[in-house]
């Protein structure tokens, strides 16, 4: 039987011991003296958080298929072990052999979002590994970043020996044959790195150096060793209905976020969402075949259990095969009583329809992001979504017996003004009188319910908005209180219910989401202050972050409320990640213009990713295809 | 058609909740496909109904679920489907086709043995077993047992059946009914007071060895006999 890394008295005094036990049902158990290569897959956060998450799950399974590869999983201790690995100095061990992190080859951290870098620290110190890669010796783990944040991997460079800049499924073979083969020849760990540098994607920092201008931004970007790439091109898989995908995915004990079989039926979005970095990042759009898609969606739920299924992707109502995997999924689920779920569905007849279909009616909600409340404002972020149809979606759901109602904007997005804000409780107050016109007095069982939320808008790196400037923590918190008073001088006010987001936080996010290497101090000396879980409202200590950038003499605004200018060289700008800065900047200028772009699948608009030659770029359209 | 199915739960799955045991056999269940019965409703479940809940920490050899079926096999085929889609720590022991009328196994518990082992590291008083005897022999029992209501006034005594010292573990045997049921924990840690020794912080293992009902004669037997 397998020992595990915690004493029983541990575990019997720390909150759900089976987030640390390992040995899920899927879980992939090798022998380690038969395998060449150990690598520790890590998500910076707790348990259940990183066990939601499907892109772990598919490189897991992946790495796990070859056999000279043992992959295992890592998560976040949360606070009250922390406390105790720290006291009695137990280093950080993997879930499926309980083995310490550190004896590994390979330490791979996800990082899916800026909140989590002390995170990052936290896994690195207590593993025992140096948190700087220049203080990690041979015996140290390889360890490499992945995931959306390392589009702009600068702010965290130092902590990391090696970034995989894209897709995770088109690479590792590669790299993982080559660290063998240095092994072999007894290379060193530096050799390792600069070979890696060579292969398509990998970004190995310390390899750089940044110079800077004297108003902080960057002047240029200097090689240290002949040969690497100056510019580093995103990995992408090109034919995703013949690749990796897990058949057999790992079903905690616990419950977790997303406890049920995830199909991802796409990656990439059409859309074009000014403010929407996945948008951008993940082009060209591709399908996957929906022969491949009903062939996993069986597999996994007769190899989990699971008692629902959830279809994944930025927006779900635009792949081509819906209304075909949709009956063949309610077809399939509705004897063995399993539910489907259907995230990012454009409310209109169809999906009513199939909602009605597959979720109690009563007890569910339909979900808009209008994302802004004036047509104007719309434009500028290219949000294809217009009032007529919302009403019109609204119309349809509340004949439906829908009476719920979530709604999603975001305040702060350039050029806004105050009546783009009033439009908000405008909006909201429409649709609510949508409700009293369309269901008559005699068939309604209390009053709508409409809940409006908002986010601050924090401008991303591979976005038209990069050269946006972001708001100050006041300006969020006054428009976030027009937006509630707006709302309450509304006829139905009484039917709205509005949820913010915390400023606060949201500045810290726009900084390290276009920061540069200067943050790394920073980062570093929060957490030894003692910041970690950031995203974790009660954990996240802002005075303590702020007096830090203080103490490194760093102004915060520099990174957030700065507007760029349009050839400013962008700390991430040797990244490409498909779509190029000419086109961002095109989309930066008609935003300003006010002017919409349509989106892929009505006309090419040249954004560069149809280099690839796959996906949306493929298909027939009206007009020709502008990139040769 | 009603099917009853024993497991042991030992190793790291000791430290898996009551509800997410649940959980895992509710999953376990779909991957054996065996053909559950489902409630009616918008929302529907599984029929299946637990016997005794056993705390984080303890082992058993002793646990108990029945499920409502609307076909069935073999008693052997199901046993084998259903230990084909376990983890390590959970073992399907027995599986038995209920005759009608049966109670449910909830409701059947009357009472459930335990073997309660003191961690090697820990020094005992050198004449805990005489003072144990001592204990147990007392005609009446009296403590405050703690409930969800507020505390209340029990005889202890009644509610163990059976108790023998072993090398360093107690033998127990103890009223597990709903509402009567009484914790080995619970037992020790009495007896520990009353002697005025203080026990460090989890002190002992707890290991469920089977779960009981009463026959109409009033003896007991165990929930698939």
């Amino acid at each position: 039987m397998r020992k595990l890394a915690l004493k029983d008295e541990i575990l019997m005094q720390i909150e759900k011991p089976a987030r640390y036990i390992g040995n899920e049902v899927n879980a992939v158990m090798k022998n380690k003296e038969q395998v060449q290569v150990r690598f520790a897959m890590c998500f910076p956060d707790v348990y259940e958080i990183g066990m939601s998450h499907l892109g772990i799950q598919i490189i897991y399974d992946m790495l796990n298929k070859f056999e000279d590869v043992w992959c295992e999983r890592v998560y976040s201790p949360w606070v009250d072990l922390d406390e105790v690995m720290r006291k009695e100095h137990i280093p950080l061990f993997a879930l499926e052999s309980q083995d310490p992190v550190k004896d590994f080859d390979f330490l791979g951290i996800t990082i899916q979002y800026e909140m989590c870098y002390t995170n990052i620290l936290q896994i690195l110190d207590l593993s025992e590994i140096p948190i700087l890669s220049k203080d990690r010796t041979e015996d140290d783990p390889i360890v490499i970043g992945g995931g959306p944040c390392t589009y702009n991997p600068e702010p965290i460079c130092d902590f990391f020996d090696l970034f995989y800049i894209g897709e995770g499924e088109t690479r590792y073979r590669e790299l993982l044959d080559l660290y063998k083969d240095c092994k072999a020849c007894g290379l060193s760990r530096k050799d390792f790195l600069k070979k890696a540098a060579m292969i398509p994607g990998m970004y190995v920092p310390s390899l750089y150096d940044v110079m800077y201008k004297e108003d902080g931004t960057i002047d240029q970007r200097i090689l240290l060793e002949p040969g690497i790439p100056e510019m580093i091109e995103k990995e992408m898989v090109t034919d995703v209905s013949d690749t990796y995908y897990p058949d057999k995915p790992v079903v905690p004990f616990i419950k977790i976020t997303q406890d049920r079989v995830v199909l991802e039926i796409q990656r990439g979005c059409i859309r074009g969402c000014r403010f929407c970095q996945a948008g951008q990042l993940y082009r060209p759009v591709r399908e996957r075949s929906v022969e491949m898609l009903k062939h996993y969606a069986v597999e996994m739920l007769r190899n989990t259990g699971h008692e629902e299924i959830s279809l994944s992707s930025l927006s779900s109502s635009d792949y081509s095969k819906l209304p075909e995997l949709l009956d063949f999924l309610i077809e399939n689920c509705d004897k063995k009583k399993i539910n489907i779920s259907l995230p990012s569905l454009r409310i209109d007849a169809f999906s009513l329809d199939v909602m009605n279909k597959v979720q109690d009616v009563k007890k569910s909600s339909l979900t808009f992001a209008p994302e802004a409340g004036s047509q104007r404002l719309r434009n500028v972020i290219n949000k294809g979504l217009t009032e007529e149809v919302i009403l019109e979606g609204a119309r349809l759901a509340f004949e439906g017996g829908w009476t719920r109602v979530k709604l999603y904007f975001m305040l702060g997005l350039p050029t806004e003004t105050e009546q783009d804000i009033c439009e908000i409780a405008e909006l909201c107050n429409k649709i609510a009188a949508v409700f009293y016109e369309t269901v008559p007095k005699e068939k309604r069982t209390g009053r709508v319910q409409i809940v409006a939320s908002t986010s601050f808008f924090i401008p991303k790196p591979f976005t038209p908005f990069q050269w946006a400037s972001q708001r100050t923590k006041e300006e969020f918190l006054d428009k976030a209180y027009l937006t509630r008073t707006s709302i309450a001088t509304q006829l139905n006010q009484k039917s709205i219910k509005y949820n913010w987001h915390e400023a606060d936080v949201s500045v810290l996010e726009g900084i390290m989401a276009r920061g540069d290497r200067r943050l790394n101090q920073v980062i570093l000396k929060a957490y030894q202050k003692g910041c970690i879980y950031d995203a974790w409202s009660e954990y996240y200590k802002n005075d303590v972050w702020m007096q830090t950038f203080e103490e490194c003499g760093i102004n915060p605004d520099f990174y957030t409320t700065r507007e760029r200018r349009d050839d400013e060289i962008f700390p991430w700008d040797f990244l490409d990640c498909g779509v190029t800065k000419e086109f961002l900047l095109q989309e930066w200028h008609r935003a300003k213009q006010e002017t919409i772009t349509p989106n892929c699948r009505m006309q090419c608009n040249g954004c560069g990713a149809a280099r690839y030659g796959t996906g949306v770029c493929l298909e027939k359209r009206e007009e020709a295809c502008h990139e040769g | 058609m009603k099917v009853r199915i024993k497991f042991a739960k030992y190793g790291a799955v000791k430290f898996i909740g009551h509800l997410d045991v649940m959980r895992y056999f509710q999953k376990a269940i779909r991957r054996a496909e065996i053909d559950i019965a489902y409630s009616e409703g918008f929302s529907p479940h599984q029929i299946m109904s637990f016997a005794s809940p056993l705390s984080v920490g303890h082992t058993s050899e002793g646990e108990y679920f029945d499920i409502e079926v609307n076909s069935f096999t073999t008693e052997e085929d199901v046993q084998k489907r259903l230990q084909s889609v376990m983890v390590e720590g959970f073992d399907i022991l027995k599986v038995k086709l209920l005759s009608e009328g049966e109670g449910n196994a909830m409701a059947s518990v009357a009472a459930a043995s335990y073997l309660v082992s003191f961690k090697k590291e820990m020094s005992l008083p050198r004449d805990w077993k005489e003072h144990l005897l001592a204990f147990y022999n007392q005609k009446r029992i009296p403590v405050v047992k703690k409930t969800k209501k507020g505390e209340k006034e029990i005889d202890l005594k009644e509610g163990i059946y059976q108790l023998e010292i072993e090398e360093d573990a107690v033998y127990l045997l103890l009223d597990a009914g709903s509402g009567s049921n009484i914790k080995p924990g619970f037992v020790l840690e009495t007896f520990f007071n009353m002697i005025s020794f203080t026990l460090p912080e989890f002190p002992f293992h707890v290991h469920r060895i089977e779960t009981y009902k009463r026959k109409v004669d009033g003896s007991l037997s165990a929930l698939i006999s």
